[in-house]
């Protein structure tokens, strides 16, 4: 039977536990809160959910096979428009695979700053998640709240890279630029309010009985099927298994940061819930320490293959002049090989394989996004729920559909 | 003032205005988006909305999930083949007089992405009013973007589009 265009509902002749029909219920592309443009095909049994299939790719950008067109350099410009709730995680990912095959080791300094952006990216991330699942059970101050913060963390980031969201910031062989004094202040007065902001959020939630009732036992994910399906972080630690890349595989110097990795037995979208607010409270602690062990030196590798010279060696030396050149026509090419890169982002593992063939462009790039594979959880999570509760659990996913389709 | 000297002041006073300046200052001041968020831009559409910048200073904070309800289209983010049909069905059902703002370099142009998988530009299966430039744009811009289409919906008569 059509009811509109666009909007189709089909019995599915099969009899459902309540005497009548299933019906098939299509959800999105073009909705409110699936977070940009999922669409779930599911069947109902009355108002119970009994399947569900995702239908993805209404974001589909190519972005994998872009990057093969584009120079080693301007890759990272890419990597930041996939999950674009979390530029710098991205870039962090591709230009850790990209110095693995070079065989270059960053700065001490230009790690730190990386821990720094990341854990800003983390809680940026979670500011939206935290904001827009509010938003669609009803608690709409949450937005305002969190926004409030998410757009501090942008400032910051703007001081740093010059813009707000797609910095760029972190790239192969090092980070853009260092810290300005400004941005440091910015950190350091953002790190003393944010725990007390966190506090506010948990006010309003936490024991909050509308919050609770909407998601405690709803989204069941057992930590076997978690495990089984390949789910990442929150949704793995939601489930009481802890699993995070920063300690089981640590990157960029985060085996030096005291933290600890949430996890709840909840099982549920309240223990998801639970999770994300103490990973932004471990993020707090770990921009803490990363601000005050901040080390000095070089923010990029010392490598006049790799990276341009500075700008007044230009003025001096025909061979930077050179350098210059050869960098910004042809590029660096990366030696033969592949690898395989994964950091935590804030949806889970965030991995990035690069092929080389030797020369100055990619073979191809591939990566392991969070949400697409976090995205096959969801019928699990939702089978015999509600169609109202199927909100709460896609919120408490977190996908990014740039992120799904890539 | 209190309102009888209000009252006062303006005596027998008309006012007179063409029925057309009536409407469009109506309708400029009333504009409500449809709530359709793509890709990155969505996330600094979200923003306009927040306490820093509030949309709803320029009346248009009421972000309807129904294109039914709206009168202006955001095209917030990156239109792939695959969306391009169902954001043409977003923007028939919306009523007349509709308008639309195309938020980004990858709704207005395909952007970094000259590949297989995008819509290279917006404006190749719906109308579009207001360009922004930017990947995303700040949330200024498209605050800057509503002054705009408000000012063009002023200026139009009662019938915008013949």
């Amino acid at each position: 039977m059509t009811v509109s265009e666009g909007v189709t509902i089909i019995k599915t002749g099969e009899q459902g536990a309540f005497g009548g029909e299933l019906l098939t219920v299509n959800f999105g592309p073009h909705h409110p809160s699936t977070h940009g443009v999922l669409r779930l095909i599911v069947d109902l049994d009355g108002e119970q959910v009994r399947r569900v299939k995702p239908v993805i790719g209404y974001l589909h950008t190519g972005i994998e096979k872009q990057m093969e067109a584009l120079r080693w350099q301007q890759g990272v410009v890419v990597t930041d428009r996939h999950d674009y709730l979390s530029p710098p995680i991205n870039n962090l990912a591709y230009a850790l695979a990209v110095e693995r095959l070079m065989g270059v080791d960053v700065p001490p300094r230009a790690q730190a700053l990386r821990v720094i952006m990341s854990e800003l990216t983390r809680l940026s991330s979670h500011l939206v998640w935290l904001g827009t699942s509010g938003l669609e059970l009803g608690a709409m101050s949450m937005l305002m709240y969190c926004f409030r913060e998410r757009d501090t963390i942008l400032d910051m980031n703007e001081e740093i890279s010059g813009f707000r969201m797609h910095t760029s910031y972190i790239r192969p062989g090092g980070v853009m630029a260092d810290a300005t004094p400004r941005f440091l202040e910015m950190l350091e007065e953002f790190i003393r309010a944010m725990p007390g902001h966190i506090d506010e959020y948990e006010d309003l939630l936490t024991m909050n009985p509308i919050w609770r009732s909407r998601t405690i036992g709803i989204g069941r994910l057992s930590p076997e099927d978690a495990k089984v399906l390949g789910a990442s972080g929150p949704m793995i630690r939601g489930s009481g298994i802890a699993w995070d890349l920063r300690k089981a595989m640590p990157y960029s110097g985060y085996e030096n940061y005291d933290f600890e990795v949430a996890t709840s037995d909840d099982c549920d979208c309240y223990g998801r819930y639970l999770v994300r607010i103490k990973e932004m409270r471990e993020a707090v602690k770990i921009l803490r320490q990363a601000l005050d062990r901040l080390p000095d030196g070089p923010v990029n590798v010392d490598d006049r293959k790799m990276l341009p010279p500075p700008r007044e060696e230009l003025e001096t030396s025909m061979e930077a002049v050179i350098h210059h050149f050869k960098l910004f026509t042809e590029g660096y090419s990366v030696p033969p090989g592949d690898v395989y890169v994964a950091v935590e982002s804030g949806r889970g593992e965030n991995g990035c394989y690069v092929v080389s063939d030797g020369t100055h462009k990619p073979r191809r790039v591939k990566f392991r996004s969070a949400s697409f594979v976090n995205l096959q959880a969801l019928e699990r999570m939702a089978l015999n729920h509600m169609v109202a509760d199927m909100v709460a659990i896609i919120g408490s996913a977190d996908t990014v559909l740039g992120d799904v389709d890539r | 003032m209190g309102l009888e000297e209000l009252a006062e002041s303006l005596g027998q006073n008309v006012l007179t205005t063409t029925l057309g300046k009536l409407v469009g200052w109506g309708r400029g001041n009333s504009v409500w988006p449809a709530q359709f968020g793509l890709a990155c831009c969505a996330i600094e559409m979200i923003a306009t909305a927040t306490p820093r910048l509030d949309i709803g200073r320029f009346g248009s904070e009421a972000m309807r999930a129904s294109p039914r309800q709206s009168d202006l289209m955001i095209v917030s983010g990156r239109v792939s083949q695959k969306m391009a049909p169902v954001l043409r069905t977003v923007y028939d059902q919306m009523p007349e007089p509709k308008w639309v703002i195309s938020m980004g370099a990858c709704a207005s142009t395909g952007g970094v992405f000259n590949n297989y998988a995008l819509l290279q530009g917006v404006d190749k299966i719906v109308p579009v009013d207001v360009y922004i430039p930017g990947c995303p744009p700040r949330p200024e811009d498209l605050l800057n973007a509503l002054m705009i289409l408000q000012e063009r919906i002023k200026a139009q008569g009662i019938m915008p589009r013949q």
